[in-house]
Protein backbone atom coordinates (compact mmCIF):
# COMPACT_ATOMS: atom_id res chain seq x y z
CA UNK A 1 0.00 0.00 0.00
CA UNK A 2 1.04 3.32 -0.46
CA UNK A 3 1.45 6.17 1.77
CA UNK A 4 -1.29 9.13 1.56
CA UNK A 5 0.18 12.70 0.83
CA UNK A 6 -2.28 14.76 -0.76
CA UNK A 7 -0.11 17.10 -2.65
CA UNK A 8 -0.34 13.98 -5.34
CA UNK A 9 -3.61 12.87 -4.79
CA UNK A 10 -5.68 16.00 -4.94
CA UNK A 11 -8.98 14.21 -5.51
CA UNK A 12 -8.36 11.47 -3.24
CA UNK A 13 -11.73 9.62 -2.23
CA UNK A 14 -13.63 11.92 -4.44
CA UNK A 15 -14.88 9.05 -6.92
CA UNK A 16 -19.01 9.07 -5.64
CA UNK A 17 -18.52 12.64 -6.59
CA UNK A 18 -19.02 12.00 -10.50
CA UNK A 19 -22.49 11.18 -10.60
CA UNK A 20 -22.09 8.43 -12.29
CA UNK A 21 -24.65 6.10 -10.38
CA UNK A 22 -28.21 5.68 -10.41
CA UNK A 23 -30.76 8.35 -9.93
CA UNK A 24 -28.03 10.44 -9.41
CA UNK A 25 -29.97 13.10 -10.13
CA UNK A 26 -31.90 12.26 -6.48
CA UNK A 27 -29.65 10.46 -4.53
CA UNK A 28 -26.07 11.64 -3.98
CA UNK A 29 -24.23 8.70 -2.51
CA UNK A 30 -24.96 5.05 -1.13
CA UNK A 31 -22.53 3.60 1.55
CA UNK A 32 -22.36 0.30 3.21
CA UNK A 33 -19.97 0.07 6.22
CA UNK A 34 -19.47 -3.26 8.07
CA UNK A 35 -18.44 -3.29 11.44
CA UNK A 36 -15.35 -5.89 12.77
CA UNK A 37 -13.43 -6.54 15.49
CA UNK A 38 -10.62 -8.75 15.87
CA UNK A 39 -10.33 -11.52 18.50
CA UNK A 40 -8.14 -11.24 21.52
CA UNK A 41 -7.87 -7.24 22.02
CA UNK A 42 -10.23 -4.68 23.86
CA UNK A 43 -12.42 -2.94 22.01
CA UNK A 44 -10.95 0.82 20.71
CA UNK A 45 -12.46 2.68 24.22
CA UNK A 46 -10.48 -0.04 26.37
CA UNK A 47 -7.10 -0.36 23.77
CA UNK A 48 -4.19 0.87 24.95
CA UNK A 49 -1.86 2.20 22.60
CA UNK A 50 0.16 -1.19 22.55
CA UNK A 51 -3.22 -2.95 21.71
CA UNK A 52 -4.21 -0.23 19.17
CA UNK A 53 -0.55 -0.52 17.34
CA UNK A 54 -0.96 -4.69 17.76
CA UNK A 55 -4.40 -4.10 15.80
CA UNK A 56 -2.91 -1.53 13.55
CA UNK A 57 -0.26 -3.93 12.77
CA UNK A 58 -2.32 -7.38 12.08
CA UNK A 59 -4.68 -5.67 9.99
CA UNK A 60 -1.93 -3.53 7.66
CA UNK A 61 0.26 -6.92 7.18
CA UNK A 62 -3.47 -9.01 5.74
CA UNK A 63 -3.71 -5.78 3.85
CA UNK A 64 -0.73 -5.64 2.11
CA UNK A 65 -1.72 -8.84 1.02
CA UNK A 66 -5.00 -8.35 -0.18
CA UNK A 67 -5.49 -8.75 -4.28
CA UNK A 68 -8.71 -6.14 -3.80
CA UNK A 69 -6.44 -3.72 -1.95
CA UNK A 70 -3.38 -3.68 -3.98
CA UNK A 71 -3.82 -0.54 -5.31
CA UNK A 72 -4.86 0.97 -1.84
CA UNK A 73 -3.18 4.15 -0.27
CA UNK A 74 -3.17 4.52 3.41
CA UNK A 75 -3.84 7.67 5.50
CA UNK A 76 -2.30 7.42 9.23
CA UNK A 77 -4.42 9.76 10.91
CA UNK A 78 -1.89 10.91 13.06
CA UNK A 79 0.40 12.06 10.23
CA UNK A 80 -2.60 14.37 9.09
CA UNK A 81 -2.00 17.87 9.57
CA UNK A 82 -5.29 19.16 11.65
CA UNK A 83 -6.19 20.82 8.38
CA UNK A 84 -6.27 17.26 6.30
CA UNK A 85 -7.95 15.99 8.97
CA UNK A 86 -10.94 18.54 8.42
CA UNK A 87 -10.70 17.64 5.17
CA UNK A 88 -10.94 14.40 5.22
CA UNK A 89 -13.95 14.48 7.56
CA UNK A 90 -15.61 17.15 4.75
CA UNK A 91 -14.81 14.71 2.12
CA UNK A 92 -17.17 12.30 4.24
CA UNK A 93 -13.92 9.82 4.12
CA UNK A 94 -13.46 9.57 8.24
CA UNK A 95 -15.96 9.76 11.08
CA UNK A 96 -15.31 12.20 13.58
CA UNK A 97 -14.56 9.02 16.18
CA UNK A 98 -11.78 8.25 14.02
CA UNK A 99 -10.29 11.90 14.00
CA UNK A 100 -10.64 11.08 18.51
CA UNK A 101 -13.91 13.64 18.37
CA UNK A 102 -12.68 16.46 20.84
CA UNK A 103 -10.31 15.10 22.28
CA UNK A 104 -6.66 14.68 20.74
CA UNK A 105 -5.73 12.75 17.73
CA UNK A 106 -5.93 8.62 18.54
CA UNK A 107 -2.90 6.72 18.20
CA UNK A 108 -2.78 4.53 15.42
CA UNK A 109 -6.15 4.99 13.54
CA UNK A 110 -6.21 4.42 10.40
CA UNK A 111 -7.93 4.59 7.02
CA UNK A 112 -7.41 2.95 3.42
CA UNK A 113 -8.62 3.95 0.48
CA UNK A 114 -8.82 1.87 -2.84
CA UNK A 115 -7.90 3.73 -5.65
CA UNK A 116 -9.46 1.70 -8.42
CA UNK A 117 -12.92 0.45 -6.14
CA UNK A 118 -14.69 2.80 -4.18
CA UNK A 119 -14.03 0.58 -1.47
CA UNK A 120 -11.82 1.01 2.12
CA UNK A 121 -11.87 0.73 5.65
CA UNK A 122 -11.06 2.60 8.82
CA UNK A 123 -9.16 0.87 11.28
CA UNK A 124 -9.21 1.77 15.09
CA UNK A 125 -12.15 3.65 14.97
CA UNK A 126 -14.91 2.82 17.58
CA UNK A 127 -14.42 -0.67 16.09
CA UNK A 128 -11.16 -2.15 15.21
CA UNK A 129 -12.39 -2.25 11.65
CA UNK A 130 -15.05 -0.37 9.96
CA UNK A 131 -14.79 -1.74 5.98
CA UNK A 132 -16.63 0.37 4.02
CA UNK A 133 -18.17 1.49 0.15
CA UNK A 134 -18.92 4.52 -0.63
CA UNK A 135 -20.36 4.96 -3.85
CA UNK A 136 -22.26 7.22 -6.99
CA UNK A 137 -25.92 7.52 -6.81
CA UNK A 138 -28.48 4.81 -5.40
CA UNK A 139 -27.10 1.14 -5.89
CA UNK A 140 -27.47 -0.08 -2.09
CA UNK A 141 -26.91 -3.74 -4.00
CA UNK A 142 -24.21 -3.11 -5.65
CA UNK A 143 -22.10 -1.12 -2.71
CA UNK A 144 -23.34 -4.08 -0.31
CA UNK A 145 -21.22 -6.92 -2.90
CA UNK A 146 -18.59 -4.62 -2.92
CA UNK A 147 -18.03 -4.24 0.81
CA UNK A 148 -19.03 -7.45 0.90
CA UNK A 149 -16.55 -8.91 -1.07
CA UNK A 150 -13.88 -7.53 0.51
CA UNK A 151 -15.04 -8.75 4.27
CA UNK A 152 -15.19 -12.25 2.74
CA UNK A 153 -11.60 -11.39 1.35
CA UNK A 154 -10.02 -9.99 4.52
CA UNK A 155 -12.04 -12.08 7.33
CA UNK A 156 -10.40 -15.58 5.43
CA UNK A 157 -7.19 -14.42 7.35
CA UNK A 158 -8.13 -12.55 10.11
CA UNK A 159 -9.66 -13.63 13.29
CA UNK A 160 -13.10 -11.59 13.85
CA UNK A 161 -14.75 -11.51 17.35
CA UNK A 162 -17.66 -13.35 16.51
CA UNK A 163 -20.84 -14.74 19.15
CA UNK A 164 -23.21 -18.14 17.58
CA UNK A 165 -26.05 -16.37 18.53
CA UNK A 166 -25.10 -12.31 18.79
CA UNK A 167 -23.32 -12.41 15.23
CA UNK A 168 -20.16 -10.11 14.90
CA UNK A 169 -19.46 -8.16 18.07
CA UNK A 170 -19.48 -4.84 18.52
CA UNK A 171 -18.58 -1.86 20.58
CA UNK A 172 -21.46 -0.60 20.91
CA UNK A 173 -24.51 -3.55 21.16
CA UNK A 174 -27.12 -1.58 18.22
CA UNK A 175 -24.29 -2.41 15.89
CA UNK A 176 -24.15 -6.03 16.39
CA UNK A 177 -24.84 -8.71 14.49
CA UNK A 178 -24.19 -8.36 10.60
CA UNK A 179 -22.56 -5.26 11.88
CA UNK A 180 -24.01 -3.17 8.67
CA UNK A 181 -24.97 0.61 8.26
CA UNK A 182 -26.20 1.21 4.89
CA UNK A 183 -27.26 4.91 4.00
CA UNK A 184 -27.81 6.62 1.69
CA UNK A 185 -27.99 10.83 0.87
CA UNK A 186 -30.83 11.56 -0.42
CA UNK A 187 -32.03 15.28 -2.28
CA UNK A 188 -35.45 16.15 -1.15
CA UNK A 189 -36.34 19.66 -2.39
CA UNK A 190 -39.82 18.71 -3.88
CA UNK A 191 -41.23 16.95 -1.12
CA UNK A 192 -39.99 19.61 1.02
CA UNK A 193 -41.54 22.75 -1.14
CA UNK A 194 -44.82 20.30 -1.28
CA UNK A 195 -44.82 20.31 2.45
CA UNK A 196 -44.85 16.01 2.22
CA UNK A 197 -41.46 15.45 4.07
CA UNK A 198 -42.87 15.30 7.15
CA UNK A 199 -45.48 12.32 6.56
CA UNK A 200 -42.69 10.81 4.19
CA UNK A 201 -39.82 11.07 6.94
CA UNK A 202 -42.35 10.02 9.93
CA UNK A 203 -43.43 6.82 7.24
CA UNK A 204 -39.82 6.19 7.33
CA UNK A 205 -38.89 5.81 10.76
CA UNK A 206 -42.09 3.38 11.23
CA UNK A 207 -40.52 1.06 8.92
CA UNK A 208 -37.25 0.32 10.72
CA UNK A 209 -34.88 3.16 8.98
CA UNK A 210 -34.02 6.24 10.50
CA UNK A 211 -33.41 9.47 8.66
CA UNK A 212 -31.31 12.45 9.56
CA UNK A 213 -31.23 16.00 8.26
CA UNK A 214 -27.79 17.71 7.23
CA UNK A 215 -27.15 20.32 9.63
CA UNK A 216 -25.31 22.88 8.92
CA UNK A 217 -23.98 25.50 11.36
CA UNK A 218 -27.35 25.36 13.18
CA UNK A 219 -29.56 23.11 13.32
CA UNK A 220 -31.48 23.58 10.46
CA UNK A 221 -31.72 20.77 7.78
CA UNK A 222 -29.86 22.49 5.11
CA UNK A 223 -29.64 21.89 1.48
CA UNK A 224 -32.75 19.83 1.50
CA UNK A 225 -30.28 16.83 1.69
CA UNK A 226 -31.28 13.80 4.20
CA UNK A 227 -29.70 10.69 5.27
CA UNK A 228 -31.97 7.43 5.22
CA UNK A 229 -30.39 4.52 7.28
CA UNK A 230 -31.44 0.92 8.68
CA UNK A 231 -31.79 1.43 12.06
CA UNK A 232 -30.92 -2.51 13.40
CA UNK A 233 -28.40 -4.59 12.54
CA UNK A 234 -29.26 -7.80 14.33
CA UNK A 235 -31.87 -10.45 13.40
CA UNK A 236 -32.35 -9.60 9.43
CA UNK A 237 -29.78 -11.42 6.80
CA UNK A 238 -27.42 -9.11 5.41
CA UNK A 239 -29.65 -9.52 1.85
CA UNK A 240 -33.08 -8.20 3.65
CA UNK A 241 -31.73 -5.34 4.98
CA UNK A 242 -29.86 -4.04 2.14
CA UNK A 243 -33.26 -5.25 0.10
CA UNK A 244 -35.45 -3.20 2.19
CA UNK A 245 -33.52 0.08 2.27
CA UNK A 246 -33.67 -0.46 -1.26
CA UNK A 247 -37.21 -0.81 -1.39
CA UNK A 248 -38.17 2.04 0.60
CA UNK A 249 -35.92 4.61 -0.90
CA UNK A 250 -37.15 3.76 -4.32
CA UNK A 251 -40.27 4.74 -2.90
CA UNK A 252 -38.65 8.15 -1.18
CA UNK A 253 -37.07 8.52 -5.10
CA UNK A 254 -40.98 8.45 -6.50
CA UNK A 255 -42.60 9.97 -4.52
CA UNK A 256 -39.74 12.67 -4.82
CA UNK A 257 -40.31 12.66 -8.99
CA UNK A 258 -44.17 13.02 -8.09
CA UNK A 259 -43.92 15.93 -5.67
CA UNK A 260 -41.13 17.62 -8.52
CA UNK A 261 -44.13 16.85 -11.47
CA UNK A 262 -46.84 18.74 -9.24
CA UNK A 263 -44.85 21.27 -8.38
CA UNK A 264 -44.09 22.12 -12.40
CA UNK A 265 -47.94 21.41 -13.22
CA UNK A 266 -49.08 23.65 -10.86
CA UNK A 267 -46.42 26.37 -10.41
CA UNK A 268 -43.99 26.41 -13.03
CA UNK A 269 -42.76 29.77 -13.07
CA UNK A 270 -42.71 29.99 -10.02
CA UNK A 271 -40.04 26.56 -10.11
CA UNK A 272 -38.61 28.16 -12.72
CA UNK A 273 -37.45 31.27 -11.17
CA UNK A 274 -36.59 30.16 -7.71
CA UNK A 275 -34.39 27.70 -9.91
CA UNK A 276 -32.82 30.14 -11.73
CA UNK A 277 -32.28 33.25 -8.88
CA UNK A 278 -30.63 30.22 -7.20
CA UNK A 279 -28.15 29.92 -9.79
CA UNK A 280 -27.58 33.54 -10.42
CA UNK A 281 -27.09 34.43 -6.78
CA UNK A 282 -24.65 31.51 -7.35
CA UNK A 283 -22.93 33.11 -10.15
CA UNK A 284 -22.58 36.79 -8.87
CA UNK A 285 -22.59 36.74 -4.82
CA UNK A 286 -19.19 38.03 -3.54
CA UNK A 287 -19.79 36.29 -0.31
CA UNK A 288 -21.42 33.45 0.41
CA UNK A 289 -21.98 31.66 3.63
CA UNK A 290 -21.52 27.77 3.99
CA UNK A 291 -25.34 27.29 4.85
CA UNK A 292 -26.56 29.94 1.91
CA UNK A 293 -24.63 28.23 -0.84
CA UNK A 294 -25.94 24.32 0.24
CA UNK A 295 -29.71 25.95 0.25
CA UNK A 296 -28.49 27.69 -3.44
CA UNK A 297 -26.91 24.57 -4.25
CA UNK A 298 -30.24 22.61 -3.84
CA UNK A 299 -31.97 25.32 -6.16
CA UNK A 300 -29.82 24.56 -8.83
CA UNK A 301 -29.47 20.85 -8.13
CA UNK A 302 -33.37 21.09 -8.35
CA UNK A 303 -32.99 22.76 -11.95
CA UNK A 304 -30.76 20.26 -13.92
CA UNK A 305 -32.86 17.50 -12.71
CA UNK A 306 -35.71 19.03 -14.25
CA UNK A 307 -33.67 20.29 -16.82
CA UNK A 308 -34.55 24.02 -16.67
CA UNK A 309 -31.00 24.70 -16.15
CA UNK A 310 -28.75 23.95 -19.32
CA UNK A 311 -25.79 23.35 -16.59
CA UNK A 312 -23.61 22.96 -15.12
CA UNK A 313 -23.44 19.12 -14.56
CA UNK A 314 -24.39 17.76 -11.42
CA UNK A 315 -20.45 16.70 -10.87
CA UNK A 316 -19.51 20.21 -10.89
CA UNK A 317 -21.95 21.06 -8.04
CA UNK A 318 -20.85 17.44 -6.19
CA UNK A 319 -17.63 19.45 -6.78
CA UNK A 320 -18.54 22.63 -4.94
CA UNK A 321 -20.23 21.27 -2.40
CA UNK A 322 -17.01 19.75 -1.12
CA UNK A 323 -14.25 22.19 -2.31
CA UNK A 324 -16.18 25.41 -0.92
CA UNK A 325 -15.77 23.37 2.94
CA UNK A 326 -13.59 25.31 5.20
CA UNK A 327 -10.84 23.48 5.07
CA UNK A 328 -10.80 22.72 1.46
CA UNK A 329 -10.88 26.46 1.27
CA UNK A 330 -8.51 27.09 3.60
CA UNK A 331 -5.91 24.47 2.06
CA UNK A 332 -6.33 26.10 -1.20
CA UNK A 333 -5.37 29.67 0.49
CA UNK A 334 -3.24 28.20 2.03
CA UNK A 335 -3.85 29.89 5.31
CA UNK A 336 -6.26 30.57 8.30
CA UNK A 337 -9.17 32.41 7.10
CA UNK A 338 -11.69 34.03 9.44
CA UNK A 339 -15.22 33.19 8.99
CA UNK A 340 -15.40 36.53 6.65
CA UNK A 341 -12.51 35.79 3.87
CA UNK A 342 -14.38 32.03 3.95
CA UNK A 343 -17.38 33.58 2.68
CA UNK A 344 -14.88 35.78 0.25
CA UNK A 345 -13.40 32.94 -0.85
CA UNK A 346 -16.26 30.42 -1.12
CA UNK A 347 -17.97 32.85 -3.38
CA UNK A 348 -15.04 32.88 -5.90
CA UNK A 349 -14.69 29.19 -5.94
CA UNK A 350 -18.29 28.70 -6.76
CA UNK A 351 -18.39 31.73 -9.45
CA UNK A 352 -14.81 30.15 -10.96
CA UNK A 353 -16.34 27.11 -11.15
CA UNK A 354 -20.05 27.68 -12.77
CA UNK A 355 -18.32 30.19 -15.14
CA UNK A 356 -15.64 27.15 -16.39
CA UNK A 357 -18.57 24.97 -16.89
CA UNK A 358 -20.67 27.79 -18.78
CA UNK A 359 -17.59 28.23 -21.25
CA UNK A 360 -16.95 24.65 -21.30
CA UNK A 361 -21.01 24.02 -22.45
CA UNK A 362 -20.79 27.04 -24.61
CA UNK A 363 -17.81 25.52 -26.35
CA UNK A 364 -19.46 22.04 -26.68
CA UNK A 365 -22.55 23.53 -28.40
CA UNK A 366 -20.15 25.93 -30.72
CA UNK B 1 -32.91 24.41 28.36
CA UNK B 2 -33.69 26.58 25.62
CA UNK B 3 -34.97 24.73 22.32
CA UNK B 4 -32.30 24.30 19.86
CA UNK B 5 -34.84 25.14 17.17
CA UNK B 6 -36.49 28.22 18.42
CA UNK B 7 -34.15 29.43 21.53
CA UNK B 8 -37.58 30.72 23.03
CA UNK B 9 -39.19 27.54 24.58
CA UNK B 10 -38.22 24.81 27.15
CA UNK B 11 -36.89 21.52 25.19
CA UNK B 12 -38.98 18.75 26.19
CA UNK B 13 -38.27 16.65 23.13
CA UNK B 14 -34.98 15.63 23.07
CA UNK B 15 -33.96 13.59 20.40
CA UNK B 16 -30.96 11.27 20.33
CA UNK B 17 -29.69 9.70 17.09
CA UNK B 18 -26.95 7.50 15.81
CA UNK B 19 -25.91 7.59 12.61
CA UNK B 20 -22.78 6.22 10.93
CA UNK B 21 -21.72 6.26 14.28
CA UNK B 22 -21.90 9.56 15.37
CA UNK B 23 -24.52 10.46 18.08
CA UNK B 24 -26.11 13.39 17.99
CA UNK B 25 -29.07 15.09 20.68
CA UNK B 26 -31.06 17.94 19.33
CA UNK B 27 -33.20 19.61 21.95
CA UNK B 28 -36.41 21.31 21.00
CA UNK B 29 -39.77 22.26 22.24
CA UNK B 30 -42.82 20.48 21.43
CA UNK B 31 -43.77 22.75 18.85
CA UNK B 32 -41.07 22.97 17.08
CA UNK B 33 -40.66 19.08 17.21
CA UNK B 34 -44.05 18.88 15.56
CA UNK B 35 -42.92 21.01 13.76
CA UNK B 36 -40.09 18.62 12.27
CA UNK B 37 -42.53 15.61 11.98
CA UNK B 38 -41.66 14.42 15.54
CA UNK B 39 -44.25 14.01 18.16
CA UNK B 40 -43.17 12.62 21.48
CA UNK B 41 -44.35 9.03 20.65
CA UNK B 42 -41.85 8.72 17.66
CA UNK B 43 -39.08 10.06 18.98
CA UNK B 44 -39.25 7.32 21.47
CA UNK B 45 -39.20 4.92 19.16
CA UNK B 46 -35.79 6.48 17.96
CA UNK B 47 -34.55 6.42 20.68
CA UNK B 48 -32.47 3.34 20.58
CA UNK B 49 -29.48 4.46 22.84
CA UNK B 50 -30.90 6.11 25.69
CA UNK B 51 -33.75 2.96 25.75
CA UNK B 52 -31.72 0.37 26.05
CA UNK B 53 -29.36 2.16 28.65
CA UNK B 54 -32.37 2.56 30.41
CA UNK B 55 -33.22 -1.08 30.04
CA UNK B 56 -29.56 -1.44 31.19
CA UNK B 57 -30.24 0.51 34.49
CA UNK B 58 -33.51 -1.26 35.05
CA UNK B 59 -31.71 -4.86 34.49
CA UNK B 60 -28.89 -4.53 37.02
CA UNK B 61 -30.52 -3.23 39.47
CA UNK B 62 -32.98 -6.11 39.29
CA UNK B 63 -30.25 -8.38 38.97
CA UNK B 64 -27.90 -6.86 41.87
CA UNK B 65 -29.68 -8.87 44.74
CA UNK B 66 -29.62 -11.75 43.29
CA UNK B 67 -26.29 -11.64 41.55
CA UNK B 68 -23.40 -9.36 41.10
CA UNK B 69 -22.59 -8.83 37.25
CA UNK B 70 -18.85 -8.26 36.15
CA UNK B 71 -17.30 -6.42 36.17
CA UNK B 72 -15.53 -8.39 32.45
CA UNK B 73 -12.79 -10.53 34.08
CA UNK B 74 -10.73 -9.90 30.35
CA UNK B 75 -11.54 -5.93 30.16
CA UNK B 76 -12.81 -4.65 33.91
CA UNK B 77 -15.45 -2.77 32.25
CA UNK B 78 -18.34 -2.13 34.69
CA UNK B 79 -22.09 -1.96 34.51
CA UNK B 80 -21.87 1.60 35.43
CA UNK B 81 -19.10 2.07 32.75
CA UNK B 82 -21.68 0.21 29.84
CA UNK B 83 -24.42 2.25 31.23
CA UNK B 84 -22.47 5.53 30.97
CA UNK B 85 -20.94 5.19 28.18
CA UNK B 86 -23.20 2.73 26.35
CA UNK B 87 -20.41 1.34 25.17
CA UNK B 88 -18.59 -2.51 25.71
CA UNK B 89 -14.85 -2.63 26.17
CA UNK B 90 -14.16 -6.54 24.61
CA UNK B 91 -15.96 -9.41 22.75
CA UNK B 92 -15.82 -10.88 26.52
CA UNK B 93 -18.21 -8.45 27.69
CA UNK B 94 -20.89 -10.22 25.58
CA UNK B 95 -20.83 -13.28 28.08
CA UNK B 96 -20.38 -11.35 31.07
CA UNK B 97 -23.64 -9.06 30.65
CA UNK B 98 -25.18 -11.94 28.36
CA UNK B 99 -28.25 -11.60 30.66
CA UNK B 100 -28.88 -7.77 30.33
CA UNK B 101 -27.76 -7.68 27.14
CA UNK B 102 -30.33 -10.52 25.58
CA UNK B 103 -33.02 -7.89 27.07
CA UNK B 104 -31.15 -5.03 25.49
CA UNK B 105 -30.22 -6.54 22.05
CA UNK B 106 -34.31 -7.64 22.12
CA UNK B 107 -34.95 -4.07 22.32
CA UNK B 108 -32.55 -2.37 19.94
CA UNK B 109 -33.27 -5.05 17.29
CA UNK B 110 -36.43 -6.78 18.07
CA UNK B 111 -34.11 -9.50 17.90
CA UNK B 112 -30.78 -11.62 19.55
CA UNK B 113 -30.36 -13.93 16.77
CA UNK B 114 -27.95 -13.11 13.91
CA UNK B 115 -29.64 -14.16 10.62
CA UNK B 116 -26.87 -13.30 8.55
CA UNK B 117 -24.20 -14.54 6.85
CA UNK B 118 -22.06 -17.45 9.14
CA UNK B 119 -18.69 -16.28 9.82
CA UNK B 120 -16.30 -18.89 9.52
CA UNK B 121 -13.01 -18.40 11.19
CA UNK B 122 -9.28 -18.56 9.25
CA UNK B 123 -7.89 -22.52 9.21
CA UNK B 124 -4.86 -22.86 9.04
CA UNK B 125 -4.74 -24.12 5.85
CA UNK B 126 -6.47 -21.13 4.62
CA UNK B 127 -3.61 -18.94 6.59
CA UNK B 128 -0.68 -20.83 4.59
CA UNK B 129 -2.39 -20.86 1.36
CA UNK B 130 -2.50 -17.31 1.72
CA UNK B 131 1.14 -16.99 2.79
CA UNK B 132 2.15 -18.85 -0.38
CA UNK B 133 -0.41 -16.97 -2.12
CA UNK B 134 1.20 -13.23 -0.37
CA UNK B 135 5.07 -14.53 -1.56
CA UNK B 136 3.83 -14.99 -5.17
CA UNK B 137 2.64 -11.84 -5.46
CA UNK B 138 6.02 -10.39 -3.94
CA UNK B 139 7.68 -12.59 -7.05
CA UNK B 140 5.67 -11.41 -9.29
CA UNK B 141 5.97 -7.91 -8.50
CA UNK B 142 9.52 -7.70 -8.75
CA UNK B 143 9.46 -10.30 -11.78
CA UNK B 144 7.13 -7.19 -13.56
CA UNK B 145 9.56 -4.61 -12.17
CA UNK B 146 12.35 -6.14 -13.61
CA UNK B 147 10.51 -6.22 -17.02
CA UNK B 148 11.24 -10.37 -16.64
CA UNK B 149 7.70 -11.11 -18.31
CA UNK B 150 8.36 -14.52 -19.02
CA UNK B 151 8.92 -14.98 -15.52
CA UNK B 152 5.55 -13.00 -14.44
CA UNK B 153 3.86 -15.42 -16.61
CA UNK B 154 5.12 -18.15 -14.76
CA UNK B 155 4.32 -16.84 -11.49
CA UNK B 156 1.03 -15.82 -12.54
CA UNK B 157 -0.13 -19.04 -13.60
CA UNK B 158 0.47 -20.53 -10.09
CA UNK B 159 -1.07 -17.44 -8.53
CA UNK B 160 -4.11 -18.50 -11.06
CA UNK B 161 -3.68 -22.65 -9.99
CA UNK B 162 -4.00 -21.21 -6.13
CA UNK B 163 -6.38 -19.36 -6.48
CA UNK B 164 -8.73 -21.95 -8.51
CA UNK B 165 -8.14 -24.47 -5.94
CA UNK B 166 -9.83 -21.79 -3.78
CA UNK B 167 -12.41 -21.79 -5.64
CA UNK B 168 -13.11 -25.31 -5.98
ZN1 LIG C 1 -38.77 25.57 19.83
ZN1 LIG D 1 -14.85 -7.00 28.51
Amino acid sequence: MRLFELRSMPDFGLNWLDASGPDSDIVLSTRVRLARNLQGYPFSVRAKPADRAAVLATIREVLERSAQLADAVIVEIERLSPREQRMMLERHLVSRELLGGDRETPSSSALVVSMQKPVGLMINEEDHLRLQSLTSGFGPRQTWHLVDSLDEDLGSELPYAFHHEFGHLTSCPTNCGTGLRASVLIHLPGLVLTKEIHKVLQGITQVGLTFRGLYGEGSEVIGNLFQVSNQTTLGKSEDDLIDHLGKIVGQVVEYERQARAVLLRDAPYVIEDKVWRAYGLLRHARSLAFDEMMNLLSGVRLGLSLKLLPGPSVYVVNRIMIYAQNAHLEEASAGTLSSSELDIQRAVLVRTALAEAESSTASRTE
Amino acid sequence: MLCDHCGKNEAEVHLTQIVDNEMTTVHLCPACAAEKGLDAGTVTKNLPLSDFLAQMGKAALADEEATIVGPCTYCHTTVDDFRRTGRLGCPHCYSVFETQLRAILRRIHGSTYHMGKVYVPPTSEAAERSARLAGLRRKLQRAVEAEDFERAAVIRDQIREIEAGIEG
